[in-house]
């Protein structure tokens, strides 16, 4: 579990903090999206999870362990990080040994290391390239290859920044099957995003921030009906749900629908089955 | 009339032997908004940089067939002189801004063209004051948030006064309440200022509300070149790796149903005005 407990964080020594008083506890194998504008804090609270930032004020506590007590390569071990630009983070000649990488950081033996690296590249289609530079796969390719290499090392806590962003439908089809997977077996995953029609299409729990702090954390589907609380915070309504607020505003429907094809079955009635 | 013309272009990087671009022939008139989708690695950013001048005579390669974009010929034109009325946006702000005050980096591509201070000033304040930002004027760059940088950098090629503005995939970093802003501002030069638009994007769903004309490529091809409406007659996403928008499926499953909307409504107010004449056809 991540427990959160009165955290505030300012980068300079004084005032302004980026974070106040955040207060949260993430259990284990949940699914869940931290989402608000660019700026909200998003990126600055995930980054408390594996200690690369120490709070100012409060506490991170990672399954009873005070982020302050350790150094970031033990906390990594539990809490995998995937940042925005993959293609940015390379460094290695062949992607065999940038999946390696982390696992001979850490001291495993080399058969293991062959073991985990061929079991994690076959699991993401990459095995084909294993001898390939990273820097010759393409965009989607290297978001698999990000995604793998921390993986690997099976940790409990799996963080993602923007997975969606400059992302085509086929790779999007691709992430939901990765992130099922994840959840499936049981890891906690957490996405930071500001994509409101991708987490429409997951509807994890949300936190939403806005300036450093919480405004809201609960169920995706409750927060997606309250465009007030969306619009504060600098994000808007996925559209099936400005849909259903509108024909709900024009006394047209009584009850909402919560997927597409409720929202297709619905119109149809309403359409009193008539060819337009 | 047309200002951007492809013919028959064919192009492949030195370092490959595939075609990345395969015989695209389409041109596209003054002050259209066309939206150029497709799944990555279709051709959708070569083809831009062929429309600049970029490729050929940056990235090498073989070039086959004829582009030409306002009178210019990008393969032997220089490209300082194509970009001065061609403004080519990039998806990540960040490549595109060079200075330390919006203010300086907005007179960047001016300083260099032999502009006179006074019109520098002019110009400089001209495009701030179309995009909004002129508060920021003195700020510092990485004082500014994602969506403000992305102006920022349009503002500092609308300063040159381009004919046609290139975006390629513009709105992939920003979230949605700026890359709906972006859009609207996209809009705006159209209608406005009458500049021509071509918008590389992934994000269909905003698209859509603002471009008159789709194209969409695949594998180097360009498949589909149709006003937006009859375009979304077809079924996109699963041949082309596009994101479909949300009332585009909606539409999709009514469909499913037997139903069909014609034409296509691509906003929810289009949608909801459609379900409101079905309503009144019903009682009447």
């Amino acid at each position: 579990m991540i427990v959160v407990e009165n955290l505030y964080f300012t980068y300079g020594s004084q005032g302004d903090y980026v974070l106040k008083d955040i207060n949260l506890e993430i259990g284990e194998g949940e699914l869940l999206a931290i989402m608000g504008d660019n700026g909200a804090g998003k990126t600055t609270l995930v980054k408390h999870f594996n200690g690369l930032l120490k709070p100012t004020l409060g506490h991170v506590y990672v399954d009873d362990i005070d982020t302050r007590d350790v150094p970031v390569s033990e906390l990594s071990r539990k809490v995998g990080m995937i940042f925005q630009y993959p293609e940015k983070m390379f460094f290695s000649e062949r992607v065999w040994d940038e999946v390696a990488f982390a696992l001979r950081n850490f001291g495993y033996d080399e058969s293991s290391i062959s073991r985990l690296v061929q079991k994690i590249l076959n699991i993401f289609w990459l095995w084909k390239y294993r001898d390939s530079s990273p820097f010759i796969l393409s965009g989607g390719e290297q978001r698999r290859l990000a995604i793998a290499s921390v993986l690997v090392w099976n940790p409990k806590y799996i963080v993602m920044d923007e997975p969606t962003a400059g992302q085509d439908a086929v790779q999007r089809e691709i992430l939901l099957q990765i992130i099922n997977m994840m959840v499936s077996q049981g890891k906690t995953v957490i996405l930071v995003t500001h994509d409101v029609e991708f987490v429409a299409e997951i509807r994890p729990r949300v936190i939403l921030m806005s300036n450093g702090e919480v405004m809201y954390d609960g169920e995706a589907t409750r927060l997606f009906r309250n465009p007030d609380i969306l619009e504060n915070a600098g994000l808007t309504q996925p559209i099936l749900f400005k849909l259903e607020s509108r024909l709900r505003n024009l006394g047209l429907i009584e009850e909402g629908f919560n997927t597409i094809d409720e929202a297709a079955k619905k119109i149809v009635s309403l359409l009193g089955g008539k060819h337009l | 009339m047309s200002i951007i013309s492809v013919n028959n272009l064919s192009f492949r990087y030195s370092y490959s032997n595939r075609y990345i671009l395969k015989d695209i022939s389409f041109s596209i008139d003054e002050t259209e908004f066309v939206l150029l989708a497709g799944a990555s690695g279709c051709g959708k950013t070569t083809l831009a940089r062929a429309l600049i001048g970029l490729i050929p005579q940056f990235y090498e390669g073989e070039y086959r067939g004829e582009v030409s974009i306002l009178g210019m010929d990008p393969a032997t034109t220089p490209i300082s002189k194509i970009t001065s009325q061609v403004g080519f946006l990039f998806q990540n702000p960040e490549n595109q801004i060079f200075m330390t005050t919006v203010e300086r980096d907005i007179a960047f591509s001016l300083e260099f063209r032999g502009f006179s201070r006074e019109e520098m000033r002019e110009r400089v304040a001209w495009a701030m004051e179309i995009m909004g930002i002129s508060h920021l004027a003195s700020k510092r760059i990485e004082e500014l948030s994602g969506g403000e940088k992305q102006k920022v950098a349009l503002a500092g090629i609308l300063a040159l006064k381009p004919k046609i503005l290139i975006l390629d995939e513009p709105t992939a970093y920003l979230s949605p309440m700026s890359a709906r802003e972006l859009m609207d501002m996209l809009k705006r030069l159209n209608t406005e200022l009458g500049i021509t638009i071509l918008l590389i994007d992934h994000r269909l769903d905003l698209a859509v509300e603002v471009a008159q004309r789709i194209l969409v490529m695949k594998e180097g091809e360009l498949h589909i070149d149709l006003p937006i409406k009859e375009a979304f007659r077809h079924n996109l996403s699963k041949e082309y790796g596009v994101n479909v928008p949300t009332l585009i499926k909606i539409l999709d499953a009514i469909r499913r149903r037997g139903f069909s909307l014609d034409p296509p409504p691509l906003t929810v107010d289009e949608f909801i005005d459609l379900i409101k004449m079905g309503e009144q056809y019903d009682r009447g």
